[in-house]
């Protein structure tokens, strides 16, 4: 059994990136789904903080230090793209202009809560930024994030216990181990590593999981960790 | 007498502060960060202001630096965590109990400020229902969906970053230096603007994005 790595959870993801999407890609795994688009798609990528067609990074000689993305990246602007002011860019995204925001996730429910902003730790402060504007409003809310947490813990769940960052908004999630739709009636499998049985993925998951009867095998090219 | 909004420095632009202002502050994702207005009023030092601004913690912005010195005494913010093990000056404070925190979702806080400029006094939204955010608000359902009531966000002062401006108080920005700026200017009693370059003729109006009646003192700092 092999699970994916990070990179090609992200991989993964952005194989279904339809045709013109508009895209927003949070902190963490899902920025790297940009590198990983498939070459023929002619999508936007939104940066909350007012980008319309997120380029790549700058390389070193072309870096503009006001040029940067919601997680202060130097990157580079698409051909067609542009930049508005932040009250403009949520309006874009509370109004449900954003095709798909894939976001990292602390826990998933079976019912689509998401928790994403708040772990609790003691001594830090709380860093809810766009996630609650964008996990409520966009069109559709894709999540990437390992199965389980270091020690183990399943991270997808009955009910989350940390603080939500919005209700029933998760519709589909990309583990190292599974693709998992969520529907009204819960998780279902689309697809299940190598190796990995359906008991295996059970026991690693908190909530009750129904397997698609066309459930395939979640494969990724190799992709080193950077 | 023909308008002319440039003053002569930072600290002339910042000299009439009051204690106790709410002073809005630009700046996101790396860019847009009034650093040396900041820094002017830190040595100004007016007591007990409430801070609006996205972070309290970015280390790009030296809004630390007012926190550091004592001078806030609430922050209203979206971000309140450092990158470090160690605890950010806010943090700091903040676990010991001397100065308050109000967390608020990012398009919430942006809509807040342009609500607070735009003569709208509260306004409703889905984001944050059914989150700890949503605590004590009044709640409504608009065609089957659940909104929360949110106040406008108004400040004494907006402290703000663009690239160029004229004597007229014109700003125009770069890339994505624009962020809080044109809702924080809108939003505040008195609008400055630190700019690379103030002009010496007045901008060609298709260059102006935040008019100048929006801006009341710019200041010219460089790069």
């Amino acid at each position: 059994m092999q699970p994916l790595n990070r990179l090609q959870i992200a991989w993964r993801a952005a194989q279904d990136i339809e045709d013109g999407m508009l895209v927003n890609l949070g902190i963490g795994i899902p920025v790297h789904v940009a590198d990983y688009l498939r070459p023929e798609a002619d999508v936007f990528i939104q940066s909350e903080n007012g980008v319309i067609g997120a380029g790549p990074l700058a390389p070193p000689d072309r870096i503009d230090t006001d040029l940067v993305d919601a997680g202060s990246r130097r990157i580079t602007l698409r051909p067609g793209g542009s930049i508005v002011d932040s009250a403009w860019s949520f309006a874009m995204i509370r109004g449900g202009h954003i095709d798909v925001t894939i976001l990292g996730a602390f826990q998933v429910a079976a019912n689509g809560d998401l928790a994403n902003w708040d772990m609790r730790l003691p001594d830090k402060g709380p860093l809810v930024g766009g996630a609650m504007d964008l996990a409520a409003c966009a069109r559709a809310v894709w999540v990437v994030m390992e199965h389980t947490t270091r020690q183990g813990e399943p991270r997808l769940l009955e009910a989350c216990t940390l603080p939500l960052t919005a209700v029933r908004c998760v519709r589909r999630v990309y583990t190292d181990l599974a693709v998992i739709d969520i529907v009204p009636a819960g998780m279902v499998v689309r697809e299940l590593v190598d190796g990995m049985s359906p008991a295996d993925l059970e026991a690693r998951t908190g909530a009750p999981l129904a397997f698609a009867p066309d459930c395939r095998e979640l494969t990724a090219p190799p992709i080193a960790m950077g | 007498m023909s308008i002319d909004k440039r003053a002569g420095s930072a600290a002339e632009a910042l000299a009439d502060v009051p204690d106790g202002a709410t002073v809005l502050i630009s700046g996101f994702g790396g860019a847009g960060f009034p650093n040396v207005l900041i820094r002017a009023l830190r040595d100004r030092a007016p007591k007990a202001l409430t801070l609006v601004v996205n972070s309290a913690t970015h280390r790009y912005s030296l809004t630390h630096e007012l926190i550091e010195a004592g001078l806030v005494r609430k922050v209203v913010c979206t971000a309140a965590r450092g990158r470090d093990n160690e605890p950010s000056p806010f943090e700091r404070l903040w676990v010991e109990g001397r100065i308050k925190l109000e967390c608020v979702p990012q398009g919430t806080f942006a809509e807040r400020i342009r609500a607070g400029g735009a003569g709208i006094p509260a306004f409703y939204t889905p984001v944050g229902v059914g989150t700890e955010l949503a605590g004590g608000k009044e709640r409504r359902t608009f065609e089957g969906r659940d909104y929360i009531l949110e106040p406008a966000i108004k400040g004494d002062l907006a402290l703000v970053r663009a690239d160029a401006a004229d004597r007229y108080g014109n700003l125009a920005f770069r890339y994505a230096q624009m962020n809080f700026g044109p809702v924080m200017a809108m939003a505040a009693r008195v609008a400055v603007a630190e700019v690379r370059a103030v002009l010496s003729e007045p901008m060609p109006h298709d260059r102006v994005q935040l008019p100048g009646t929006f801006v009341d003192r710019v200041v010219a700092v460089g790069a």
